[in-house]
Formats: structure tokens, sequence, C-alpha cells
């Protein structure tokens, strides 16, 4: 093997990444600003992949056109989730978080079974075959769009918490719970709406997702695991953490995948899952906690 | 001795609480007389997920530590065993004995490296995650246990049942499982009331609180990880003997972590009996869904999970604390005596 085919992987699995990146992003903003563990957060990527091959295959809408009206219907469903269902829970313990949205996450999964059968649907766009050169390196059209809408909604929604008036009302809510109440921020609807970005982040990434891999009803388990490794690896509560781990994993796995064998490639991710665990509890770009 | 163990497991119990559980012993004892194969099956993997969640009700239950990868205990118990019969004819009770310490020093490892580097809380949970994954894919590529092939046990018809070597009918594998189950129960009342029982519950409410009394809190959670884990491996072992085929993709699965999670939650966590009683709930509502499901005809893949995952967000939205707290406080099994 040359060096060119290792390049070629690499910036395959850095573009992957970048998808990655963003779906673990929505875990992030979740978790960083309502402290619950969202481990439904596959199955709600799954939802939003699913409704990208059908708008494909009924209307032939391109999901990467798709994926801003993708990213309202989660918001939407993240908002009403929050706000109806996981709101009672936020002060609850750890394991009555994780029972509830593993319960959320079998629903999910098994009415996406009932609706769509188990067969893995997948979206055929026309440039499904097309990659540009670039010099030595060759890339695949499909993954560069999606890296690139990837890129381009990590930066909405940095810009969205760095400059608006809400978003700094939402990390005033992660920094300090006690001092937003006393502000008199109304903390629940923050909840709601973070909840809800982080679902909207999770929908762009799927809609995404469908032009890299299948869809079934079970992969929710799956990438919700990326997304965790992805989140510790890059730094909780850091937003360009998560897009960094996304790259990370996501280089980590093409190149296992090439190295070793694809089937374990996951394998390297837990790896540096716990490598990190040890050595760098607050990931790469996390801050210590004070 | 063993008078003072009794007086110790009774002392301060309702009695209506002990007339209550020798009457649910005395009719597990006789279930196999009366119930049909299908059935005692049913209340093989009933009591399968009781004793599982009773082990993992030590480390999250008592001291306060989330695993969500038990899997990887009773997976380490279920090949090691396994392949210890197929490859040397070892019986189960020898493969058990050599399981518990592999287990145990896999939660050791587990527990040190998360309790030396200050891993706690939802952090330890995933760090559980990692390491029942990192468990599955490598076993999905070991080829000394067949990989992804899969390990099967020879299956041969046995004349009479072989406790020695566990293999014979299903009654024989209930008894195995009732005793199992009953004997966690014991050792985690016995737990409860000793001294390393207190030490884990100051560590559960308070782990600042616990360190500045002077207990060695790393020491104390160490042992909650290597118990759990030694008591799943003897899961593992049953597992492996009962289904005789196991496969990483199933064995070492996260859902399988999972599944041992959700009885002790249902019933109430922490809670001596809770495991027991989720175990009975969630299985019960399996079995009558499934019988629901097909008296009804409908025959929909996915629709008795989704009706299973409704009850459980039900349980939990509706019982915070699982079922058996708030009904033994209404029916006065818990303390007062009075």
């Amino acid at each position: 093997m040359t060096f060119d085919v290792y390049l070629n992987v690499a910036v395959a699995g850095v573009l992957t990444g970048l998808v990655y990146g963003l779906m673990a992003l929505g875990l992030s903003v979740i978790f960083g600003v309502v402290r619950v563990v969202n481990f439904a957060h596959g199955e709600m990527m799954s939802i939003a992949m699913y409704i990208a091959v059908l708008l494909f295959s009924t209307f032939h809408l391109d999901p990467l056109i798709m994926l801003v009206p993708i990213a309202a219907v989660m918001f939407a469903f993240g908002y009403v989730l929050q706000a109806r269902v996981i709101n009672p829970f936020v002060t609850r313990p750890e394991h009555s978080q994780f029972l509830l949205l593993v319960a959320l996450a079998i629903i999910i999964a098994n009415t996406l079974l009932i609706l769509f059968g188990p067969d893995a649907r997948t979206v055929q766009t026309s440039y499904a075959y097309d990659s540009f050169q670039l010099g030595p390196v060759l890339i695949d059209a499909s993954k560069a769009y999606a890296g690139a809408a990837a890129i381009a909604f990590a930066i909405a929604l940095f810009a969205f918490f760095r400059f608006s008036l809400v978003g700094k009302a939402i990390r005033a809510c992660a920094d300090n719970y006690t001092g937003a109440l006393v502000v008199g921020l109304n903390v629940n609807r923050l909840y709601a709406l973070s909840f809800a970005l982080g679902a909207a982040c999770v929908g762009a990434a799927g809609s995404m997702m469908t032009l890299i891999v299948d869809v079934t009803p079970s992969i929710g388990p799956v990438y919700t695991l990326l997304a965790f490794v992805i989140v510790i690896t890059g730094g909780l509560g850091s937003m360009a953490g998560a897009l960094v781990g996304g790259i990370l994993i996501g280089l980590t796995e093409a190149l296992a995948g090439l190295l070793f064998t694809p089937s374990a490639k996951s394998m390297f991710a837990f790896g540096i899952l716990v490598l990190v665990l040890l050595f760098r509890p607050q990931g790469i770009l996390g801050r210590r906690p004070s | 001795m063993t008078v003072a163990v009794i007086t110790r497991l009774a002392d301060d119990v309702p009695r209506r609480t002990l007339i209550l559980l020798g009457i649910l012993l005395a009719a597990l004892l006789v279930a196999p007389w009366i119930v049909n194969d299908y059935l005692l099956t049913v209340l093989i993997v009933t009591l399968y997920s009781a004793y599982t969640g009773q082990a993992w009700n030590i480390m999250m239950g008592f001291a306060g530590q989330l695993s969500l990868g038990n899997a990887l205990y009773a997976g380490l118990g279920a090949y090691l065993a396994a392949a210890l019969f197929t490859d040397f004819g070892i019986g189960p009770w020898i493969g058990f004995l050599a399981s518990i310490p592999v287990a145990a020093a896999c939660g050791a490892i587990i527990g040190f490296l998360a309790f030396r580097f200050g891993v706690a809380g939802v952090y330890f949970a995933i760090l559980t995650i990692a390491f029942g994954e990192f468990a599955r894919i490598g076993f999905d590529h070991l080829t000394i246990v067949n990989a992804s092939a899969g390990l099967f046990l020879p299956v041969a018809q046995y004349a009479h049942n072989d406790l020695w070597r566990l293999r014979g009918d299903p009654t024989m594998f209930y008894y195995v499982i009732l005793a199992a189950t009953v004997l966690a129960f014991v050792l985690c009342r016995l737990l409860l009331r000793s001294r390393i029982g207190y030490f884990w519950l100051a560590i559960r409410e308070d782990e600042q609180a616990a360190r500045a009394v002077g207990i060695d809190t790393f020491r104390y959670k160490m042992y909650a990880v290597v118990i759990s884990a030694a008591a799943t491996s003897f899961a593992g072992v049953f597992y492996a003997f009962f289904y005789n085929n196991l496969f990483p993709e199933q064995v070492f699965n996260i859902g399988r972590s999972i599944e041992m999670i959700l009885g002790p939650v249902i019933g109430g966590v922490g809670t001596l009996f809770g495991p027991i009683l989720g175990a009975f709930v969630l299985n019960g509502l399996a079995e009558t869904l499934n019988a629901t499901m097909s008296a009804v005809g409908l025959d929909l893949p996915g629709a008795k999970e989704v009706f299973y995952g409704l009850c459980l967000l039900f349980v939990i939205l509706a019982l915070p604390e699982g079922v058996w707290p708030p009904l033994a406080r209404r029916l006065g099994f818990d303390k007062g005596k009075r």
C-alpha cells in the first residue's frame, strides 16, 4: 500500500468525522446544559435519517437541501420531548434518567421498525459516485458535501451561542443554574430550547449521514455510543471539542479499518476513550472542573 | 454459627415480611411440579435476571457506582467456563471457580482506573460501557473461542441430570438458578448488615462526608465492584450451560447490560427485594404482551417492544423509586416492627 491510499482513507475519515462531530455536538449541548445523558441520541438520529430517506424516495429531495427542514422538525421534537417528558427528570438520579431515555430509545427504534421494516434503506443521489481529484487525493463528493454542511451547521450554532441573547442565556444556565434562576431566566424554557438545539444538530447530522451509511431501525445504539466516545474524547461542554473529537474518531476508525479489519474499527475508538478518560478526563479541549 | 447467621438475617425484619418471603420461596420451590415447560423456562429467565440484577445492585444500589457494562463479567464467566468445558472437559463448577478471579480482576482493573483517576458518575458508567464494547469486539475477533462464529457446547441427550456437569433438563437448571438467587439475596442481606454495607451506604449518600469520617472510600468502592463482578460471572457460567451457545455479539451486547439494570431500577434500586420483584414485573409484562399479541393475532415485529417501552416509561414516570419501596410502605413490609 502506498502513502496515497492512507491519505485518501484519512481524508475520507476526517470528512465522516465532521458529520460524527456534528451529531456529538448535539449530545454535548444537551448534556452541557440540561445535565441529562441522552441515551436515545442515536435513535433520534435514525428518525432524521428515515425522514431524509422518505423525502428522497418520494419527492427526490436532496438530503443536503432538506437538512434544514429536517433539523427544524427535530428541533420541535426535542423541544416537546424535554418540556413534556424529560424535564421532571432533571433533578432525579442518573439511573432514573437512564431508564427514561432507554425506554424512549426502545419506543423510537421499534416504532421505526413497525413503520419501515427491518431492511436497510439508502439514498442514491446523482452525485453518489462522483469524486474530486485534489493532487494525489481522491475525495468522495458525497462526503465532501456532507463535511462542508457539517462545518456550516456547527458555525451557525457557535454564532448562536456566542452572539445571540438567548444563546448567552443558555450558556448562563449551563454555567450556574442558581445564578440563572436569580437573574430571572426561565430555566425550564431554556432547557427545552437546549434539548431542541441538540436534537436539531442530530437531525442535520442524520440527514447528511444518509449520504454516507445505510439506515436500519437498529442502528441507534451504535451511534449513541459513538457520540459518547466523541464527546468525552473532545471534552464535555466544549463545542469545538465535539468537532475535534469527531474528526479524531472518524480518522481513527478509517485508519483502523484500513490497517486491521473494518469490523474491529470501533475497538480503537473505545481504546481512545479509555485512554482519554484515564489521562485527560476533561477531554482534549475540555476545561478542568473547578 | 448457623443459628447466629439466621438470627442476624431475620433480625429487625417485620414478621409479615418473613411470612411473605417464606410463601414466595415455597411457591418457587414447588413451581416445577405445577407449571408447564414453557412457563418453567420463563421462570428460569426471570430468576436469571433477578440474580444478575441483585449482583448489579451491589455496585449501584449499595455503593452508588453506576455500571452499564455488567454484561462484560457475565460474558467472561460464560466464555471461560464454556471454553474449559469444550476444550478440556473441565466441569462448570471448576469453570466458575476459575471465572471468579478473572471477572474480579477485570472489575478491579476498571475500578482501579476509574477511582484512582477520579472518574465518577456518568463518566464511570461510560467507562464500563467502553470496556464492555471493547470485550465484545475483541471476542468477535478472538479465534481461540471461534470469534464471531460462536462457541457451542455439545448438546447430547442425557439420561439423567448431571448436576456436577450442569447437563440435564430445565428443572435442574431451574433449581440451580433458584438456589443462586436465594444465595445472592442472603449474601446481600448479610453484606448490608455488616460494616462493609454501612460503609457502602455512606459512600452512596455522600462520598466526601464518608471520606471525612475516615472511610477508605477507594477500597470499599473496589470491594463493591469486585464482589459484583464475581457474582455476575456465575450468571455467565449458567447462561453458557443453559443456552449451549455463545456469540460475542449477544453475550457482550450492551443490551444484556441494560437488561441487568432494568429489573432493579423498576423494582427499586438499593433495596434487597427490588431486583427480584423487578425481574418478575418485567418478565411478567413481556409474557403478558406476548400472550395478548398472539391472542389478538397481531403479528407486527416491534409492536411488543413499543408497548414494553411505554410500560417502562409509565413505571418510571409514576414510581420514581421503583415498585417495591412504595409497595413495602403501603403494606408494612419495611421497617416498623411494632
